[in-house]
């Protein structure tokens, strides 16, 4: 494969953007050249995908430029940036299931005479693309995508793209939800669109495919570019080290001492829910906070909804307090004093509509009968004060709420229900530095006072900070357990699951 | 005032409460119907321009008739407000109060020892109808407007059943005593119609019911999102359920309001379900649920009927009522969501 | 670099693919196996009960009875895959026929006045509930109920009783036949075949049922969604219409109480989501609605030859359409969604 032309066919120069004061990209520059996969490396929350919403036109970046084939562009609506060539494909496809692949693929551009839609024309575009890609046998330009793989759907966005002539391609962990079979089909077609030109920026987590397939990475860390370097020239080990490896001088509450942590509270053996988990065993006793890390998509979550019932576990025994016991429902999870604190707190933690009060007697309502909710352990205003949820009166509307004051109210619902078993999920996103390190003590203050808690969390430096013990989870199972004193590095490798890969020549 | 800042916004003087959570409900009620306020304002006008237009309404005779043609209505929207908060929809009390009428005249047949277990029975088919509503939406996951609708045309398909296009039957004069009947010897006002009492017992009853019974704060949770309500762990289908049973007895007390003040009729209660759903977005109700409330929904059933009257004193024909209900609840829904929207 | 020439695979094999992957596609095959398995039964039946189901009298008046209900619902298919719904048709229809009526009032030289009257009548409803829609967003159930109540407030201050008269060649719509073939039924299909073409084929068709499926991502690819709704209200009133002047010829003159009589609003709504177009928009077609409208239709005629009175073919009735969207639904909780 001949070296790439070394002219950029994208340079983004100087990218900051802040939202609400809080700044999530700091002067980052990135180069594509064409027909080169550059992949771009970065934790959660390390600004890969604001980026990329700055690329499509889905953000307006307070400075810096975008040069597209060597005009300075600025899209305002990401239906521009499509129609310049800069296609993106995120993971949430945005495709109509009901329609058909030539359908989705045209939608909004159709071959027409007059009002007429020229279907026969259309399929036959897309069975040009599909054929380019080498999918004609398996995707027909009339088939719904409903009916389609996850994988063959990707294809499809990806015929997409290619409709639009795209000089730019982005995609957005593109392998999250494949099998490696259909791993192997993405990249063969993503070395016939490096082939034709096309400049592919390739975010992921997954080390081993950056080395399969990109020329260059990019990582970036909390809003920053901390480096650009060649494939061939680097090792994971180094490009782990790149990626995490801050200083702790953020302030943790001090962990559990062994006298702190008492019985378990929580066990679980031999967990499982079919095609997500398996053969999870987990502990959790009182006193101490388990820490749950993993990649997106490694099942954390589902062990969380597993576990409160949600999304109950197919097979395995569940014990609380000693007893084995079965939780189908949330309602029974809540009733044996379980109590979660969702990843959304705006879709599943809070009812919008309702005041601070409302919010916080929630769990309390379902503990107690029809005409009487549960009673609070401690008032509801004592527990707000305890939180610290200052400037908003009891009977604000919890939409109005900053997001870490939403959070508060959210802790405060757990709270009052006395919940002994607290699952966390993602407990800080979304808020500001200030109110994190309120929220990280209340934590270990619940733990102090015998709470189990389990939390999960993709910020490393809260995971090694916040947790007496880290467990990993990697494609649904637990890849392994780290004892406090792990590195952020530890973390990483145990969740990608790479030793040291040499880099690839 | 949203997003992540750490800036704490000063509390507006009216939030300024004492700690104590359940600090005076005096306190909320009040500051409910202030937060509420347009409806009231609305419905004192109109009463106002009545009173003008004919002296005689601020005699506390006609200002009780008033009341008492517009009992029925108001029932039902206080039932019809249930399933509204909870984010479902219920077509078929209009229906149900046409059966209630016509069963009960077919039952009685003007014997007035059978009243009492008639009206029983009356409860119990009400009850039961909730019931279904209440299950093919939660269990089988029919929208609510579809599965209602089907309850409809059930019903409907009874009313022929029983009168075949001519009710048969007669009711009672101890039955009919409840929607047409007085009691007398009132200083002051003289006579107190027996429905206006009805009404002001079930208001509160059902205002108890939603505002102060943690069943119904579990319903406006539920309306307000349901999934959030799941996680916290209340049962959102029990919770539906008994919401639809509610609106089925409100029906059912309607109807027999109705059947004394109105007489028994095929039509007694063809659009019922229309001005109940009108009501009860006049009065602020969310037709996606988790807002709404019992005064203001009783007070949107008494501004649509003062409306109606004002519209009957200038001589407007009886059917333009249905042309200005039309645009009452576009304009009030409309201007709801434009405010929704705008307090962002 | 050049390609290797297109070569599609043979013409009539590719065709018949085509057809059959388009009705597959649209849902609508299996609403057709529950309608052949209603006729049979309904044949059954009411053989075994001494009647006479498949005469050429019988099965015609049941066309009839179905094209009212059928171009009504063909217009409400429109609307409900576009995300939205039309609460309005039946006053709209006992305006048609009224207006039309009174305009006609006997002269056939009136007629053409008459239909474009009501036909401009059609497009300002349309428009004002598309606009309610779209521009005000007002829940579609608020606003077309708030424009039909407008409509039936107008239409009973204004008669209360049947009006004008319509001219005696206007009738023909009504009874007149093509050879064996009635004229209405005719109409009927041509207006199922022109929705049908025009979901399928047509750009307007397309954007619909991408609105329908996900406003956003419609907007996303251009898709001006606004406009699209706002069309699909036009026509739906323009199906109500068309319903209303069917059935003014053959009543023979209009009266309030024609659309609000025959139940058009719900039941076409029903007839709809019988046939599989789900009503959150986005899937389903005509031929479903189609199939829901002849299913109705069928039960209604096996019911009066079985001389079944009232109670049982409306509690029918609304169990059949509770028992489909049920099924619909486990449907689609089961494939996962």
């Amino acid at each position: 494969m001949p070296d790439a032309p070394a002219t950029p066919m994208l340079e983004m120069r100087g990218i900051t953007k802040s939202f609400f004061g809080v700044p999530v990209l700091e002067d980052v520059d990135l180069d594509v050249r064409p027909g080169e996969i550059h992949a771009i490396l970065g934790e959660n929350g390390a600004g890969k995908s604001t980026l990329m919403k700055v690329l499509s036109g889905a953000h307006q970046p307070d400075a810096g430029t975008i040069v597209l084939d060597g005009q300075e562009v600025r899209f305002g609506h990401p239906s521009e940036a499509q129609n310049a060539g800069v296609s993106i494909i995120y993971q949430e496809f945005t495709l109509l299931p009901d329609r058909t692949v030539a359908q989705n693929i045209y939608l909004g551009r159709e071959p027409h005479r007059g009002p007429l839609v020229d279907t026969r024309a259309m399929e036959r575009a897309t069975a040009d693309l599909l054929r380019s890609l080498n999918v004609e046998a398996a995707i027909r330009p009339n088939k719904a995508v409903r009916s389609l793989s996850i994988a063959q759907q990707q294809t499809v966005e990806i015929a997409k793209a290619l409709s639009f002539r795209s000089k730019v391609l982005v995609m957005d962990e593109p392998t999250a939800a494949l099998s490696p079979h259909e791993v192997a089909a993405l990249f063969e077609r993503v070395r016939l669109l490096r082939e034709r030109g096309v400049a592919i920026l390739y975010i992921s987590h997954r080390l081993r495919e950056i080395f399969d397939i990109a020329q260059r990475v990019t990582i970036l860390k909390d809003g920053r570019r901390v480096g650009t370097v060649d494939v061939p020239a680097t090792t994971s080990r180094e490009l782990v080290r790149l990626m995490v490896g801050r200083d702790l001088d953020n302030y943790f509450p001090a962990r559990a001492a062994p006298a702190d942590v008492a019985e378990p509270r929580l066990t679980v053996r031999g967990g499982g829910v079919i095609g997500v988990l398996q053969d999870i065993d987990i502990e959790v006793r009182r006193g101490e906070i388990v820490g749950i890390g993993g990649l997106a998509g490694s099942g954390r979550t589902e062990l969380a909804q597993a576990l409160f019932g949600v999304r109950p576990f197919d097979s395995g025994s569940v014990e609380i307090d000693g007893k084995s016991i079965r939780v189908r429902s949330a309602r029974q999870a809540v009733r044996r004093r379980m109590g979660f604190v969702t990843e959304d707190r705006k879709m599943e933690g809070l009812v919008l509509p309702l005041s601070v009060r409302d919010n916080s007697l929630l769990a309390l309502r379902s503990l107690g009968s029809f005409l009487r909710r549960g009673r609070s352990a401690i008032p509801i205003a004592e527990l707000l004060k305890i939180l610290e949820l200052r400037g908003a009166g009891l009977d604000r509307e919890v939409r109005f709420l900053s997001g870490g004051n939403q959070q508060k109210v959210v802790l405060a619902k757990w709270l009052a229900s006395a919940a002994r078993i607290l699952i966390f999920d993602e407990p800080t996103r979304g808020i500001d530095v200030g109110a994190k390190a309120g929220i990280h003590d209340l934590m270990r203050q619940l733990a102090r006072d015998g709470a189990a808690i389990l939390m999960i969390s993709s910020e490393l430096p809260e995971l090694i900070g916040m947790s007496d013990r880290v467990v990993v989870l990697r494609n649904g199972t637990i890849a392994g357990e780290l004892s406090p004193g792990a590195t952020e590095a530890d973390i990483m490798f145990l969740a990608t699951g790479e030793q040291d890969v040499a880099g690839a020549a | 005032m949203t997003g992540g800042l750490t800036q704490i916004t000063p509390p507006s003087p009216e939030l300024a409460i004492p700690n104590a959570v359940d600090a005076g409900w005096r306190d909320r009620l009040v500051r409910s119907l202030r937060g509420a306020g347009p409806i009231f304002v609305i419905l004192v006008v109109l009463l106002v321009l009545i009173t003008l237009r004919n002296p005689n309404f601020a005699k506390p005779s006609v200002f009780l008739a008033f009341l008492k043609a517009a009992a029925p209505l108001a029932i039902l929207a206080a039932g019809q407000l249930f399933v509204i908060v909870s984010g479902e929809i219920d077509l078929s009390v209009g229906s149900l109060i046409t059966v209630v009428v016509t069963s009960a005249a077919l039952m009685i047949a003007g014997n007035p020892a059978l009243a009492l277990p008639v009206i029983a029975v009356l409860f119990g088919i009400g009850i039961l109808v909730g019931l279904v509503n209440g299950v093919v939406t939660t269990r089988l996951g029919v929208p609510s407007f579809i599965a209602t609708l089907g309850m409809l045309l059930v019903l409907s398909g009874g009313i022929f059943y029983l009168t075949g296009g001519a009710p048969r039957g007669s009711l009672s004069e101890n039955f009919r005593a409840f929607g047409r009947g007085n009691i007398e010897g009132f200083p002051v006002i003289g006579r107190l119609p027996i429905s206006v009492v009805i009404l002001l017992v079930i208001a509160i009853v059902a205002w108890w019911l939603l505002h102060r019974t943690n069943f119904g704060q579990q319903l406006v949770a539920t309306g307000g999102n349901s999934r959030a309500a799941q996680l916290a762990g209340i049962d959102i289908k029990a919770v539906r359920t008994v919401a639809f049973i509610l609106s089925g007895i409100s029906a059912v007390i309607a109807g027999i309001l109705l059947g004394g003040f109105a007489g028994v009729s095929a039509q007694v209660g063809q659009t019922f379900e229309f001005q109940a759903i009108s009501a009860a977005v006049l009065g602020g109700a969310v037709l996606g649920g988790g807002r709404g409330s019992i005064p203001t929904t009783i007070a949107g059933a008494l501004t649509l009927q003062a409306l109606f009257t004002l519209l009957n004193l200038y001589g407007f024909p009886t059917p333009i009522r249905d042309s200005v209900q039309g645009l009452i609840i576009i304009g009030a829904v409309a201007y709801a969501s434009y405010r929704l929207r705008g307090a962002r | 670099m050049t390609t290797p020439p297109v070569t599609m695979p043979g013409g009539r094999g590719s065709r018949i693919e085509a057809i059959r992957s388009s009705v597959a596609s649209t849902n609508a095959a299996p609403i057709y196996l529950v309608l052949f398995v209603v006729f049979l039964a309904a044949w059954l039946i009411v053989s075994l009960a001494g009647g006479h189901f498949v005469t050429i009298d019988n099965l015609t008046s049941m066309l009839v009875r179905s094209v009212a209900l059928g171009i009504v619902a063909a217009g409400q298919t429109v609307v409900i895959l576009a995300g939205s719904l039309d609460l309005s048709v039946a006053y709209l229809i006992s305006v048609s026929a009224l207006i039309s009526s009174l305009i006609m009032n006997g002269e056939p030289s009136r007629i053409v006045v008459a239909v474009l009257a009501v036909i401009g009548i059609a497009v300002i409803v349309g428009l004002a509930n598309g606009l309610l829609v779209t521009k005000l967003r007002v829940n579609a159930f608020i606003a077309t109920l708030g424009v039909g109540l407008i409509l039936r407030g107008l239409l009973n201050a204004a008669f209360d009783n049947f009006a004008g008269k319509v001219a005696p060649q206007f009738e023909v719509l009504g009874y007149g036949t093509l050879g064996p073939i009635p004229w209405s039924v005719i109409v009927l299909a041509a207006t199922m075949l022109g929705v049908w073409f025009l979901l399928r084929s047509t750009r307007f068709g397309h954007h619909l049922y991408a609105v329908g499926g996900n406003e956003e991502t419609a907007r996303l690819s251009g898709v001006r969604s606004h406009r699209v709704v706002i069309g699909a209200h036009i026509l739906c009133s323009l199906a109500a219409v068309l319903t209303g002047l069917f059935l003014v010829a053959r009543i023979r003159a209009g009266a309030p109480w024609i659309g609000p009589d025959g139940g058009y609003d719900l039941e076409s709504i029903a007839a709809v989501v019988v046939g599989g177009t789900a009503l959150a928009g986005g899937r389903g077609g005509v031929w479903g609605t189609f199939a829901g409208v002849l299913i109705l239709a069928i039960i209604d005629n096996a019911f009066n030859a079985l001389q079944f009175n009232s109670f049982v073919k409306d509690v029918v009735r609304g169990v059949i359409i509770v028992a489909a969207v049920a099924i619909y639904a486990q449907r689609e909780r089961r494939a996962g969604r």
